[in-house]
């Protein structure tokens, strides 16, 4: 029982983050629920008997791909509808 | 009108996903009985790996062996990868001159810890891709640990300095060996990528033959090649 | 963990809605963000959430109801019979780095893009147009 309710818990974080991640306009936090879509992903992997597959999702999606994008806002800009460029000075 | 027009193409995709509801059912063997006869290709893996090719994990024996060719294309699309990276972001040879990675130095807590950390991460990359052929692990997930200790260090220190010719060096040396031992075995066997005969026994350190020489080289370049990246990445001229 | 496939024998029709419809779920959502939303990035993004959902379907695809990792441990050689379909997992490992690497390099892209037309709205690089 309480295996059915955590299942399901994590199913039901993995759709609401890929929602979050595409609606919202400030894109620090898009790229965050990005990187929360895979270490779910990381934990199902683990849980359907696949070891590999887990190990290379959790060490390719949550740090490499998260820095490169972060590395990608600090060149462009924050918020993703500006009339102007809003290029962040202290990041 | 375009947004009409989308949504109507998201519902006919979906609806034709969803028909992996009825067509393929969760949970069932698609295996078959692994037997002297059997008739899929994973009964087949599965009854070859242990007897044959002396490999504790079947999905390194797969991705190395049975697959190797495909392994290659793989790396050859990383290697590309990062070219074209160097080279759309033009980064120079010599050192730039008013690059600021930081805009202010980290605090002592996180440089000390950094500094304490980056051997202990370069360990256990280097652990885990040298035992891929017994535990889950292997050539991709090694390097990437490794990396991850490399980007830990440029994010600490102002002036930590990676050398783009050291990383060439090892990425092409480790390139070069992989092909070669396909080579290899298309001189001694009759095909390319060929395991040698004599491999060892079962889950112990020296067994498979080529298999963990193939994934040590495939773990030195891919953490050269991820190291690249992100070094290319954080070094970027700001525009002025 | 044999507490997933308990939770799985008892409660199929759950667990099976629940695996593949949020794979599905990911598919639809990161190819809605692929085709209306108009910043580089937020594309970038609905990109990555569909190779994240491609590769929970192919994993999913390849699990066996009672099967166990593939990995011939000391001390459970014999359990041959019961072992999960490796093939897709094997097509998983590779298709997570080629992501990466696909990834990288339309990063890459937006920033170029970004340092020559000083704008990150696909609406106005319009120096194509006539």
């Amino acid at each position: 029982m309480m295996a059915l309710i955590a299942f399901s818990l994590m199913a039901i974080v993995l759709v609401a983050a890929a929602i979050y991640a595409v609606l919202q306009k400030d894109l620090l936090y898009a790229v965050i629920s990005t990187g929360v879509i895979s270490v779910v992903l990381s934990v199902f992997f683990f849980l359907m008997q696949a070891p590999d597959v887990a190990l290379t999702e959790a060490a390719i999606g949550i740090a490499l791909t998260t820095i490169i994008f972060i590395i990608t806002i600090r060149n462009t800009t924050r918020y993703e509808d500006d009339p102007k460029d809003n290029t962040l000075e202290k990041f | 009108m375009k947004k009409v027009f989308v949504l109507i193409l998201l519902a006919v995709v979906g609806l034709y996903l969803s028909n992996t509801f009825n067509l393929i059912s969760f949970g069932d063997n698609r295996v078959g009985e692994v037997v002297e006869e059997t008739t899929t290709v994973s009964g087949y893996y599965l009854k070859e790996t242990p007897t044959k090719s002396e490999v504790a994990n079947v999905v390194t024996a797969i991705v190395v062996n049975y697959r190797g060719f495909d392994t290659l294309g793989e790396v050859t699309v990383l290697f590309l990868a990062t070219t074209g990276l160097g080279s759309i972001l033009f980064r120079r040879k010599e050192e730039e001159e008013g690059v600021e990675r930081l805009s202010k130095p980290a605090s002592s807590l996180v440089s000390t810890g950094s500094r304490i950390l980056f051997p202990l991460v370069v360990l256990l990359g280097v652990y885990v891709f040298i035992h891929g052929h017994l535990t889950p692990g292997g050539g991709f997930q090694g390097g990437a640990i490794i990396a991850t200790g490399f980007l830990l260090m440029l994010i600490s220190y102002k002036n930590y300095k990676v050398s783009h010719s050291t990383l060439g060096w090892v990425e092409s040396f480790a390139g070069i060996s992989f092909v070669l031992i396909g080579f290899w075995g298309l001189i001694s066997s009759h095909s390319f990528l060929q395991n040698i005969p004599q491999v060892g026994e079962l889950n112990s350190l020296i067994s498979g033959g080529v298999i963990p020489i193939i994934y040590i080289a495939v773990g030195f370049k891919v953490a050269a090649e991820l190291t690249g990246v992100l070094d290319i990445l954080l070094n970027i001229k700001p525009k002025k | 963990m044999h507490s997933f496939d308990q939770v799985f024998t008892q409660y199929q029709d759950i667990v099976t809605t629940g695996v593949y419809g949020s794979a599905i779920g990911l598919i639809i959502i990161g190819l809605y963000a692929v085709l209306l939303k108009k910043n580089l990035t937020k594309i970038v993004i609905g990109l990555s959430i569909i190779d994240a959902g491609i590769h929970l379907l192919f994993v999913a695809i390849g699990y066996i109801q009672g099967g166990t990792a593939p990995i011939f441990s000391p001390g459970h050689e014999g359990e041959i019979q019961k072992m999960v379909d490796p093939v897709p997992q094997a097509l998983v490992l590779t298709a997570i780095v080629i992501g990466f690497a696909v990834t990288a390099v339309a990063l890459s892209l937006v920033i170029r893009l970004y340092k020559h037309h000083n704008t990150s709205n696909i609406d106005q690089i319009k120096s194509l147009k006539w």
